[in-house]
C-alpha cells in the first residue's frame, strides 16, 4: 500500500506542458481534455480457447469482436486483434485487474499491465467529429461508426486507439512519447474550425 | 464590353475596387477578375509566353487558355490564378502575367488545410445532369458529397437562358439546392474542384475557403481547404467545353467562345457592342438570340453549313440577323492596341471577300464533353460521328458519366439521365431501388441540325503561323504541320514536340483541334489519331496545399521520454534517434562537444554516471514456448535463462546478416522481456509477429510491447552501489547477492521498480525500470541519491564511446545489413541449433578468411581522431584509384586510455592484428594499427566494481 501512494504521487502527466493551450482551445462546447493514469491492462489469449469463458465470468461480458468495445463494471473492454483486448479501468485498478484478469487467463494466454503504456485525450462536443476529420482517415459518421465501437488507426503519423464513449465522445490512447504530436494535431484542427464556427 | 444594368448575377447596388497593374477598377460582388477586365474596357490581357501576341479573355470558364494572372502581393501572391474564378473583393491586387508568374521567396502564413471525408456518392459537377444525380441519390437514402467549382450551384444553366418546368432555371436550382440543404446526408461544397481520382473511389477536392474575401473577413480561415474523400460511387457531371476554330489570326482579343459570350452575358451582364458569330453548329445561334435579346447587334452570323435549318437559325433569321451559310471567317483585323476591329469573311471554298467591323467574334466549332475524370483510372474514349466529339467508351468501376459529359445535351435530356444516374449509383451502394425510383422528366428538348465537321479555315496566302490551335502556348497550325512532317505520327508525341495542350488549362481548348488536324494531315480517321490524355491534377494544385498543416509541431512526430523535461532543464544537446529526440551530452558552462563527452566518460569509468535509457525497444513476451521461440530467433540459446537473469543476444534475418540485438530478460518462467535497440523496436515486433503468425503458429507465445510502458534509467561506474544503496537500501547489491546480468523487482526510491546488472560501458551497471508516468520522479530520485558523489548525466555520445572502448558493436554503425555476427567476432555467441539465418552463416561465403571483419584501431599518433566512414589502404604511399581493404565505423577520443582510437571493418582483419595500415585523408595520410576491439579493460574486471 505505501509502494503504492509513493508511486502515485510521484507521477507525471505525459502531457503537462501542453496542458495549458489544451484548456485554452475550445470549438463551442467542443475542447479536448488530458486523461492521464487510466489503468489498462493487456489481454492476449485464444477467443475459441478455456480462458475466454473464464475471462467472461470476471469481466462481466464477452470478449468484444472487431473493432468493438464493452462497458462491463466499472471497465471497459477493447478489441485490438483477432487474440488481442485492452482493458480500460480508472485509476488504481490495475493492480486488482491484474490480478483477477491473470487468474482467469490461467496459463491460456497473456494478462500484462500497461497503464503506463498509452495515455488518453478526451475529445468531447458537437465538432469532435469534425476536428478528427483534419487529421485522420477513419469515417466516424453515425451512420458507420457509433458508442461501442473503437479502431486503431493513425492520427496523421502517429498510432492512436480511438474509442468512441458518447455521440460526440471519443477517448484517443496514444503512446506517451506521441501524446504530444497527436495533441497538436487535434488542437490544430480545433484552431481551424474556430475560425470556421466564429463566422458563421 | 459593356454592363447592361439590372442583367447578370452580380450585385451592380454595390461597388469594390481592386487594382490591375496598380490601375483601380470598379468592380460589383459576383464579378470575376476577367469580367471586370472585359466591364473595364481592357481587351489586352497581356502577350503571350512566346511569339509575344496581344491576348484577352476567350471564355468564362476554366477552359481559357488566356485569362491566367498573378493575384496577391507578398508571399502570399500567386501566379498563374485563373482570372475567369478568381472573384474580386475589396482591396485585391491582380498584375497582367498571362503564362509566367512569379514565385514569392518567403514563407507563406496562410492557413492551407486538409480534411478527411466519405460517402457513398460523390457527384462531380452541379448542372442540371449532376444537380439531379445528387438529389435522386440523396433522396434513395446515400450520403452524397456535391461539388462544384464556382460559388453557385447550377453549372452551366447560370450562364444560359433556360425554362425548367416553366420556369427560369435559376428557380429550379434554388428549389433542388434546398431540398439537398435539407437532407442531413448531404454535403454541399462549392468553389470546390476534383482535381484527382484514384483507385478505390479516393477523390482530391481544392476548396476555396476563404481566399475570395478581403483579408479582413477570413479571421482565421483557411485559404483552401484539400479535401481527400473515400466515395463508393463517382458521378462525373462535369460538363462540356467549346471548341474553337482554327483561321489565321484567331488569337486576337475580343475572338471568344460563343458559349462565354453569353455566358458574360447572364453571368456579368456584358455585352458586346457588335457581335459577329462564327459557328459549324445550332448551339451558337443562342448567343446569337441572348444577344439580340439584350439589344446588341449581332451583324453577320457565319456559318459553315451550306443551308442552316435548324429552329435556331430560323428563329435568328426572323429577328432579323443576316446568316450566312456556307461561309467562313478567313481572317481578322487588328485595332492599334492588337485587339479585335474587323473580320473578314468569305464563302467556304473562296469568293468574294467582306470586312465587317465588330469588336467580338464568338464562334463554336462544336462541344467536347468534359471527362477528364473518367481518363484518369485508364477510362478510354471514342470519336461519335454523329455528336463529333469524344465521349467515354468504357465503363470504370465505381464511375458514372453524365449529362454533358456523356455527351448528352440539352437541359431535360441531362436532368432525365443524372436522374438515372443518380439512382443507379445510389442503388449501387444500397440505397433505394434504380428500376422502381421515382420517375426521371421526360426527355422534350428540340432536335438540333447535324453540326459540320469542320476544323480550320486553311491561310490564302499559305501562311499559317499566325492560325493558333493552342493560344496558351503558342501553338500554330504551322507549328503542327512541322511536327507531323518531321515524322511524328502520335499525338502524345505532337503534345510533347510542340507543347500543344499542355498549358495550365491542360489544353481544353486545344487539344481535340490538334488530334483533328493531325489526322487531316495524315488523311486517316479521327479515330485512328485521337487526343492525348488527360491527367491529373485537373488544376494546378501549390505545394502549400500537400504540406497542409503539417508544419511545425506537426512535420513529423518528435518522440521524448518522461524524462525530457529535466534534459531540457539541464541544457542537453539532443541528437535525432529515428523519431527520438535523445540527449547526445550535457555541456557545462562553456564547454564544447568534445569535453562534454570526455568529461561524461571519465565520470563513468571513475566515477557513477547515469543515462535516460527508456527509448530502447522492449517486448513483452508470454507463454510456455516462448524459449524455444526465442532460441529460433536469436543466435544464442535463450531457452535455458533461468528466472531472475539476463542474456545478450543478436538477431539475423535469413540471409544471415546482422538485424538486432538487445538483452533478454526472463521475469518469470512463461515471461521473458526482450529489449530490442531504439530504431528498431517496431521492425523487431513486427518480425516476431510475422513468425508467429505465418511459420509457426503452433507456439504458444503472445507479444506485446511495452516500450512506452516502462522508462529506463541507467546507473553506472564504480561508485554505482554507493547511490544504489542511497536508493534501495533493502535491496543487497553486493557483488554475492545481485550478479552480473541478474534481475530483480525491488523498491527504489519507494517506488515498484524491476533493477537488472546490464552493461553497455564494461562498468559496473544497474538499469532501474518503472513505469513512464514515473520515469521523472525516479530520475530525479537518482540524481539526488548520486549528487554526493558527483554523479554526471551523460548522453548518447559518451555510451557511444564507452561501448566502443570494449568493442561492442552498434547496429547500423558496425553493421549494415551485409555484416554477420562471424565478421563481427561474435563466434561464441552461435549456439548449435536451428535459428533464422544458420543455414546463411554456414555458406563458403561467410566463411572466407578474406570478409570485412570487426577491429579496433590505434591511430599511431594518438592525436590524430579519423573520420568515420574513412577508407583503410594498405600503404602509406599511394594512386588512385587504390585498393580499399576496409572503412572506419567508429571513431572517437578516450578519456580512460588518454588518447583517440575506434573501430573498423577490415577485410581479414582479425589475422592481421599488430600490422599497420593507412587512412588517406584529403589533408593527410594516417597510419592506424590493428588492435583487438576491445580495447579497454580485456579482463573485463570492471564489470564487477
Amino acid at each position: 500500500m505505501l509502494r503504492g501512494l509513493a508511486a502515485m504521487v510521484s507521477r507525471a502527466e505525459p502531457l503537462a506542458a501542453l496542458e495549458a493551450k489544451i484548456a485554452a482551445t475550445t470549438v463551442d462546447d467542443t475542447r479536448l481534455t488530458t486523461v492521464p493514469f487510466l489503468a489498462q491492462v493487456g489481454l492476449r489469449l485464444d477467443p475459441d480457447g478455456p480462458a475466454a469463458a473464464r475471462l467472461a465470468a470476471v469481466l462481466g461480458s464477452d470478449l468484444p469482436g472487431p473493432n468493438r468495445a464493452v462497458a462491463a463494471g466499472a471497465h471497459r473492454v477493447l478489441w485490438l486483434g483477432p487474440d488481442e483486448w485492452l482493458v480500460v479501468a480508472a485509476d488504481g485498478q490495475e493492480d486488482s485487474l491484474v490480478a483477477s484478469l491473470a487468474s482467469a487467463v490461467g496459463e491460456d494466454g497473456g494478462v500484462i499491465d500497461l497503464s503506463s503504456n498509452r495515455t488518453g485525450l478526451e475529445l468531447s462536443g458537437a465538432f469532435a467529429r469534425e476536428v478528427l476529420a483534419t487529421c485522420c482517415t477513419i469515417d466516424f459518421h453515425p451512420r458507420v461508426f457509433g458508442p461501442g465501437q473503437c479502431v486503431q488507426t493513425l492520427i496523421q503519423k502517429a498510432g492512436v486507439l480511438i474509442d468512441q464513449r458518447t455521440d460526440d465522445t471519443y477517448l484517443l490512447l496514444v503512446r506517451p512519447s506521441f501524446a504530444a504530436y497527436v495533441a497538436e494535431w487535434l488542437l490544430d484542427g480545433m484552431l481551424g474550425l474556430q475560425a470556421d464556427f466564429s463566422t458563421r | 464590353m459593356k454592363r447592361l444594368a439590372g442583367r447578370g448575377r452580380i450585385n451592380q447596388d454595390r461597388t469594390i475596387s481592386f487594382t490591375w497593374d496598380g490601375r483601380a477598377m470598379s468592380a460589383h460582388p459576383g464579378d470575376t477578375v476577367a469580367s471586370v477586365l472585359l466591364a473595364n474596357g481592357i481587351r489586352v490581357l497581356g502577350s503571350s509566353v512566346l511569339m509575344n501576341r496581344p491576348r484577352g479573355v476567350v471564355t468564362d470558364t476554366m477552359s481559357d487558355p488566356n485569362a491566367f494572372g498573378q493575384i496577391g502581393t507578398g508571399e502570399s501572391s500567386e501566379p498563374l490564378m485563373r482570372l475567369t474564378q478568381v472573384e474580386v473583393y475589396e482591396g485585391l491586387t491582380a498584375m497582367s502575367r498571362i503564362h509566367k508568374g512569379v514565385l514569392p521567396t518567403g514563407t507563406d502564413t496562410g492557413r492551407f488545410e486538409k480534411r478527411h471525408a466519405h460517402c457513398d456518392v460523390l457527384v462531380a459537377g452541379a448542372g442540371p445532369a449532376g444537380l439531379a444525380a445528387a438529389l435522386a441519390a440523396a433522396e434513395a437514402g446515400a450520403r452524397v458529397l456535391l461539388v462544384d467549382e464556382h460559388p453557385h450551384l447550377g453549372g452551366s444553366l447560370l450562364g444560359e437562358d433556360v425554362v425548367i418546368d416553366d420556369r427560369p432555371a435559376h428557380l429550379w436550382v434554388a428549389e433542388v439546392e434546398q431540398r439537398l440543404r435539407d437532407n442531413p446526408a448531404v454535403t454541399i461544397l462549392t468553389r470546390t474542384t476534383v482535381f484527382n481520382v484514384g483507385d478505390q473511389g479516393a477523390i482530391a477536392l481544392m476548396q476555396r475557403v476563404s481566399e475570395h474575401l478581403p483579408e479582413a473577413k477570413r479571421r482565421g480561415r483557411a485559404l483552401r481547404r484539400m479535401w481527400q474523400v473515400r466515395t463508393h460511387e463517382l458521378v462525373v457531371a462535369t460538363g462540356a467545353t467549346e471548341r474553337p476554330l482554327v483561321f489565321p489570326n484567331n488569337d486576337r482579343p475580343g475572338v471568344m467562345l460563343a458559349a462565354g459570350v453569353r455566358g458574360y452575358l447572364h453571368r456579368y451582364g456584358l455585352v458586346p457592342e457588335r457581335a459577329v458569330v462564327f459557328t459549324t453548329n445550332d448551339d451558337a445561334y443562342r448567343t446569337v438570340l441572348d444577344l439580340i435579346n439584350a439589344g446588341v447587334d449581332v451583324t453577320r452570323v457565319v456559318d459553315v453549313r451550306p443551308d442552316p435549318q435548324g429552329w435556331l437559325p430560323r428563329r435568328a433569321r426572323e429577328l432579323g440577323v443576316e446568316v450566312r451559310g456556307g461561309s467562313v471567317v478567313m481572317d481578322t483585323t487588328a485595332a492599334a492596341d492588337g485587339a479585335l476591329a474587323g473580320v473578314v469573311v468569305a464563302p467556304l471554298g473562296g469568293g468574294e471577300t467582306e470586312l465587317i467591323t465588330c469588336d467580338v467574334l464568338a464562334v463554336s466549332g462544336g462541344w467536347d464533353p468534359l471527362f477528364d475524370l473518367h481518363h484518369y483510372l485508364g477510362g478510354t474514349a471514342r470519336w461519335d460521328e454523329q455528336l463529333l466529339a469524344f465521349v467515354q467508351d468504357n465503363v470504370v468501376a465505381g464511375q458514372r458519366v453524365t449529362g454533358a459529359a456523356a455527351g448528352i445535351f440539352g437541359t431535360t435530356a441531362c436532368r432525365r439521365d443524372g436522374h438515372l444516374i443518380g439512382l443507379v449509383a445510389a442503388e449501387a451502394t444500397g440505397f433505394g431501388s434504380a428500376t422502381s425510383g421515382p420517375a426521371a422528366p421526360e426527355a422534350a428538348d428540340v432536335t438540333e441540325q447535324a453540326p459540320a465537321d469542320f476544323v480550320r479555315v486553311a491561310a490564302v496566302d499559305g501562311d499559317e503561323s499566325h492560325s493558333f490551335v493552342d493560344h496558351h502556348r503558342d501553338v500554330t497550325m504551322a507549328g503542327i504541320e512541322r511536327a507531323l512532317n518531321s515524322g511524328i505520327t502520335n499525338v502524345e508525341h505532337l503534345k510533347r514536340y510542340t507543347l500543344v495542350g499542355t498549358g495550365t488549362e491542360q489544353g481544353r481548348t486545344a487539344k481535340v483541334n490538334a488530334g483533328r488536324l493531325a489526322a487531316d494531315h495524315f488523311d486517316l480517321d479521327f479515330h485512328m489519331i485521337g487526343v492525348s490524355n488527360a491527367r491529373p491534377p485537373s488544376q494546378p494544385v501549390t505545394f502549400g496545399s500537400f504540406a497542409g498543416r503539417a508544419l511545425g509541431a506537426r512535420f513529423d512526430p518528435v518522440r521524448t521520454t518522461a524524462i525530457h523535461s529535466w534534459h531540457v532543464a539541464h541544457g542537453a544537446v539532443f541528437e535525432d534517434v529515428g523519431q527520438w529526440k535523445r540527449p547526445w551530452f550535457f555541456p557545462q558552462g562553456t564547454e564544447d562537444m568534445d569535453a562534454a563527452v570526455l568529461r561524461e566518460c571519465a565520470a563513468v569509468r571513475e566515477g557513477v554516471g547515469m543515462m535516460d535509457a527508456s527509448t530502447l525497444g522492449k517486448i513483452d513476451l508470454r507463454g510456455k514456448d516462448v524459449g524455444v521461440f526465442l532460441d529460433r530467433l536469436y543466435t544464442g540459446t535463450m531457452g535455458t535463462l533461468k528466472v531472475g537473469r539476463a542474456r545478450y543476444g543478436v538477431m539475423c534475418k535469413a540471409d544471415g546478416m546482422v538485424f538486432d540485438d538487445g538483452v533478454v530478460l526472463r521475469v518469470a518462467e512463461d515471461n521473458f522481456v526482450a529489449t530490442t535497440t531504439t530504431g528498431g523496436a517496431a521492425g523487431v515486433l513486427d518480425w516476431m509477429e510475422d513468425f508467429l503468425q505465418t511459420e509457426w503458429p503452433d507456439l504458444d507465445v503472445w507479444l506485446t510491447s511495452v516500450t512506452e510502458q516502462w522508462a529506463t534509467v541507467a546507473v553506472v561506474g564504480p561508485q554505482v552501489r554507493t547511490v544504489m544503496s542511497t536508493l534501495a537500501p533493502e535491496l543487497d547489491v553486493t557483488q554475492d547477492s545481485f550478479k552480473f546480468m541478474q534481475v530483480e523487482d525491488a523498491v527504489v526510491a519507494g517506488m515498484p521498480a524491476r533493477v537488472a546488472r546490464i552493461s553497455f560501458s564494461g562498468e559496473l551497471a544497474f538499469e532501474i525500470n518503472v513505469p513512464t508516468t514515473s520515469g521523472l520522479a525516479m530520475w530525479e530520485a537518482v540524481f539526488a541519491a548520486g549528487e554526493p558523489y558527483g554523479i554526471t548525466p551523460y548522453g548518447t555520445e559518451a555510451m557511444h564511446v564507452l561501448r566502443a572502448e570494449k568493442g561492442y558493436f552498434i547496429v547500423g554503425q558496425e553493421t549494415d545489413g551485409t555484416v554477420t555476427p562471424l565478421d563481427l567476432g561474435l563466434d561464441w555467441m552461435i549456439a548449435d541449433k536451428e535459428f533464422v539465418g544458420r543455414r546463411s552463416l554456414r555458406r563458403t561465403d561467410m566463411l572466407r578468411e578474406d570478409r570485412k571483419q570487426l577491429v579496433g584501431i590505434l591511430p599511431v599518433d594518438p592525436n590524430d581522431r579519423l573520420p568515420e566512414g574513412a577508407q583503410l589502404i594498405e600503404t602509406a604511399e599511394y594512386e588512385i584509384p587504390v585498393a580499399m581493404i576496409g572503412h572506419v565505423t567508429s571513431s572517437y577520443e578516450s578519456a580512460a586510455m588518454g588518447r583517440t582510437f575506434g573501430l573498423a571493418l577490415v577485410r581479414g582483419g582479425r589475422s592481421r592484428i599488430g600490422e599497420t595500415i593507412y587512412a588517406p585523408l584529403l589533408d593527410r595520410t594516417v597510419a592506424v594499427e590493428l588492435v583487438d576491439p576491445i580495447i579497454f579493460d580485456a579482463e573485463g574486471t570492471r564489470r564487477d566494481g
